[in-house]
């Protein structure tokens, strides 16, 4: 078994044991990202990276530290980390070097992990196929000619593609699960308020959330310990107490019912895509679960919704990229205004522009009502329709994304592409805690099973999604290499 | 056409907390440039901001005191514009749920009170300052006033001259002080007035097109600017024009006032709440523990001075109209119980008048009330008459001592030794003989002479009581 193919749990073993150290596996991971062409990677931070490793191995050796000292991971450039550039996939942010380090970086690094780089991502986590980076695209390790997800492309390309044996993604409408469905990875977006989004380039902060992407969901629960938690700095994370993730992996998920959203499973949802789905249900009620078709009747509306509440959030958080303290700044400004300008024309890519100005009409005066407000509404509804349902059931499943991955360039249209979050958007507007594991293939591509769990309800999801993981091997499924 | 003047203020009252109302970093002033704003303040990507709790609370010392409504549950939003003095491209502000709602004030301007309506009161944060002449074609910027936290207090157009303006202007700047929210510096900023001014037909209900003044930072600069903005709008009525709805800047050097954007030009500042930051709850419980721990405010201050310590109405508003002046007052009082009236008149005259004619504060007082009020104890005790007492304050000002340091080494100490009197006044008697016989005739005024000698003698040390008791007896 090669190293880069296993878990958090196997490389803290073999760490352990001494079969290799920190460094020995941080070299490996540096090696095959050196030699990877998926462009996963931002910035390669591999001096730092050997720095910490040679630190988590001397910890390990007076048998200090903790599951995840000496673990490389890659982390999404969207964290602040101090003195490493801190990009936002932007050209906005390429001179960037984070004088501070993001709450979330600063718990990976208190637990000893090794940076192993800066993912690559859409430009401020704004796309689902990772092409609107300033950096270029990010390969799907599963076929290099297909997108990998986005906006949280890079992560999962480093996770399936043996790059690193972690990765930190951040979630907004499905950022976090769409890429990990598409890279056949794990990846959980906690309940809004779990982790810190301190440091956390904000894109829409009220939908914002950062999580784990790994090869399993034990690997899932293990990084969550690390990144859950009430952050003072954050008024919007949660004085919630944060229970240990892997404590109840093993309880039986017998008796559960796990409610399917008819509006999950209706037009637009790929045939290969919907079988897969449904066999991994099976699987749940081989193992003792019962299925209950619910509804979600205001999930059509989760796609208008979403697409007024966060070009308005950025289009407010955007407007401190001016040109005027840091980041890109225009050549020759020949006044105020033509800095400002040309600085944000310049700066900015299409795609990002285009949410700023949507955001920018939605807010202006006349339109506020008609649009930010109705949002903020069926957003209420959104909530409302899921509160419902937990009533009736413990989990709710379906899809991840319409698709299985697609041809890198194939999507030009955006309102195309904001189809792609169709099943993914509903659990930020209503801030539950959602995660992809891998169910299957399609064309030998990997096919996600989404979980949308209750508020707070982490251990339950890992617990549901890691039994499933005993029953099958999709997730232990690795691309081929040449 | 007779016109009625409409004027409403907005004032930024900046709150005296030790950190920032979003981040951690200090509040002082006058520090390096950029040395007080943190990650936060410069908006870095990433950063959040976290609320001063402190900020909270003295915005609700401040409604209370104007018996206001309290939002228990208020809202920050976002007021979105570009500058590069306010470094998220967003101020945080609160726009449709402000902390303070409705409250009211009473002003007095000569013999009239009337009530003057607070609209609303709101927190929020300070932009950083743009430095334009520092650096030749360059402007340069200055964060360290960036988050620091302002009560925005907006009135109700209830004022109509500019006296009243200012009277009301004066009274929320006592109370700001008073209530210990805001330090109420104008010269640094941290107390500034924005005066909306409108003229209308007399007995005409609907309110005219109002101008904006701002950038005033005294209130003598107040009075002048609404005058003057009363006047370049009566003109432009009075030939049949009409007042253009813009915000002008006045300029205390020229004494003119200048548009600086008229409403067209206005932004549209996009507000919606601000996602990183929850709703403001607050409980009853802090509200009460807010209320217990209110001072006493000027209006009972100035009621007690009445009852407890015999004041007239104008005196006691005098003495409470301004917070440092109030305190000075009670220094004196604490040795000069019964002599409430005599500490009054001394703060309001001699004190009043040697400080403005040195134009200082009454905080940078060369006597302090400490030192003043032995002065009185000895007004009061008759070791010296009040006419020796403003000889020994005017040497108190130029530091020569104390009063007690000054009437010992001047040798002031009042005569009380009735038989040394006694012996001045027979050789006066003795020594003018027709005057004597002028006063036995019934010339009252006269003993106003005699008692001219024996001060000219005594080199005024006398006791006047006993010297008027003694001429009179001997007299007769």
């Amino acid at each position: 078994m090669s190293i880069h193919t296993q878990t958090i749990a196997q490389l803290a073993q073999g760490l352990k044991d001494k079969e290799f150290s920190s460094v020995e596996l941080t070299q490996h991971y540096l090696k095959r990202i050196q030699q990877s062409d998926l462009n996963a990677f931002i910035t390669v931070t591999d001096e730092l990276a050997m720095a910490q490793a040679q630190a988590a191995d001397e910890k390990i050796a007076k048998g200090a530290g903790s599951i995840l000292t000496g673990i490389p991971y890659a982390h999404k450039d969207i964290f602040c980390t101090q003195g490493v550039k801190t990009s936002a996939g932007s050209k906005m942010l390429d001179n960037f070097i984070a004088p501070y380090d993001a709450t979330v970086s600063h718990q990976l690094n208190q637990a000893d992990t090794v940076m192993l780089g800066k993912v690559n991502m859409d430009e401020f986590a704004m796309g689902s196929s990772n092409e609107n980076s300033f950096y270029g695209a990010v390969k799907n390790p599963w076929n290099t000619d297909k997108i990998p997800g986005g906006s949280s492309g890079g992560s999962a390309a480093a996770v399936a593609g043996g790059l690193s044996c972690f990765a930190t993604g951040t979630d907004t409408g499905g950022s976090i699960r769409q890429p990990a469905s598409l890279c056949g990875i794990t990846g959980l977006k906690p309940t809004y308020g779990r982790v810190s989004r301190y440091g956390m380039i904000a894109y829409a902060s009220s939908l914002d959330q950062a999580g784990p992407m790994t090869k399993t969901a034990e690997d899932a629960a293990i990084v969550l310990n690390a990144m859950a938690g009430f952050d003072e700095k954050d008024s919007t994370s949660a004085e919630q107490a944060v229970p240990d993730y892997t404590a109840n992996l093993n309880d039986s998920v017998k008796g559960l019912t796990i409610g399917l959203p008819k509006e999950f499973f209706s037009e637009g949802l790929d045939d290969e895509v919907a079988t897969q789905v449904m066999n991994a249900v099976k699987e749940f009620e081989a193992m003792g679960a019962t299925v209950k078709e619910i509804s979600l009747p205001n999930s059509a509306y989760a796609i208008p919704t979403y697409y007024i509440v966060a070009p308005c959030e950025c289009s407010s958080n955007l407007s401190r990229l001016d040109g005027v303290r840091y980041g890109y700044r225009c050549d020759n400004p020949k006044d105020l205004e033509d800095l400002y300008l040309r600085s944000r024309s310049e700066g900015f890519g299409a795609e990002v522009k285009r949410r700023i100005m949507i955001g920018a009409y939605a807010l202006s005066a006349g339109y506020y009502d008609a649009y930010y407000l109705k949002a903020q509404k069926t957003r209420h509804l959104i909530s409302e329709d899921f509160k419902k349902a937990f009533n009736e059931v413990d989990v709710i499943m379906g899809p991840v994304s319409p698709t299985t991955a697609f041809d890198l360039g194939s999507v030009k249209d955006p309102v195309s592409m904001y189809l792609a979050d169709i099943y993914t958007l509903s659990a930020n507007l209503a801030g539950l805690p959602g995660m992809s594991i891998p169910a299957g293939f399609s064309n030998k591509l990997p096919v996600g099973l989404q979980l949308i769990g209750n508020y707070w309800s982490e251990s339950k999801l890992l617990n549901i999604a890691h039994q499933f993981q005993l029953q099958t091997n999709w997730h232990q499924q690795m691309p081929q290499e040449n | 056409m007779e016109w009625e003047t409409v004027i409403g203020l907005e004032i930024h009252a900046q709150l005296s907390t030790k950190s920032k109302i979003f981040s951690s970093a200090s509040t002082e002033f006058g520090q390096a440039p950029n040395s007080q704003a943190c990650a936060v303040d410069l908006g870095l990507p990433g950063v959040l901001p976290v609320l001063n709790v402190e900020a909270v609370n003295k915005a609700i010392k401040f409604g209370l005191a104007v018996n206001a409504h309290i939002n228990q549950r208020n809202i920050f939003d976002r007021k979105n514009y570009f500058y590069p003095d306010l470094p998220k491209g967003y101020q945080i502000s609160q726009m449709d749920l402000p902390i303070v709602g409705e409250g009211e004030i009473e002003i007095t301007v000569g013999d009239n009170t009337k009530v003057v309506g607070v609209t609303r009161a709101h927190l929020e944060e300070d932009a950083g300052k743009s430095v334009h002449d520092m650096f030749n074609e360059y402007t340069a910027v200055d964060l360290n006033r960036a988050g620091t936290p302002l009560l925005e207090i907006v009135s109700e157009p209830d004022m109509r001259s500019a006296k009243e303006a200012v009277a009301y202007a004066k009274k929320i700047h006592a109370l700001v002080q008073y209530i210990g929210i805001c330090d109420g510096n104008m010269q640094e900023g941290s107390f500034r007035c924005d005066a909306n001014v409108s003229l209308r037909p007399m007995g005409q209900e609907k309110l005219g097109t109002r101008a904006e003044l701002k950038n005033i930072n005294s209130f003598k600069f107040l009075e002048r600017a609404i005058n003057l903005e009363v006047e370049r709008q009566q003109d432009i009525l009075e030939e049949g024009g009409q007042v253009v709805q813009e915000t002008r800047l006045y300029d205390a050097v020229k004494h003119e006032t200048r548009s600086m954007r008229s409403k067209e030009e206005a932004n549209d500042y996009r507000y919606f709440p601000d996602p990183d930051l929850l709703p403001v709850e607050i409980t009853d419980e802090l509200m009460a523990l807010i209320k217990s721990s209110l001072p006493e405010l000027p209006v009972e201050k100035k009621a007690r001075f009445i009852a407890e310590l015999g004041l007239n109405e104008y005196d006691a508003d005098v003495l409470t109209s301004q917070k440092s002046l109030a305190d000075y007052f009670e220094i004196m009082l604490k040795n000069n119980q019964d002599n409430a009236k005599l500490c009054a008149n001394w703060v309001m005259g001699e004190l009043s008048a040697m400080l403005n004619k040195n134009q200082l504060e009454i905080e940078q007082s060369l006597v302090s009330a400490q030192d003043l009020s032995q002065l009185i104890v000895r007004i009061g005790d008759d070791t010296i008459s009040g006419k020796i007492a403003k000889d020994v304050f005017k040497a108190m000002w130029e530091g020569e001592g104390s009063a007690d340091q000054i009437i010992e080494s001047k040798g002031l100490k009042q005569m009380t030794d009735t038989g040394a009197i006694e012996a001045i006044v027979d050789e006066i008697i003795a020594n003018n003989s027709p005057q004597v016989e002028q006063f036995k005739s019934g010339n009252e005024k006269i003993l106003g002479f005699f008692v001219g000698q024996a001060m000219k003698v005594t080199q005024g040390k006398a006791n006047p009581k006993l010297l008027n008791q003694l001429l009179r007896d001997k007299l007769s």
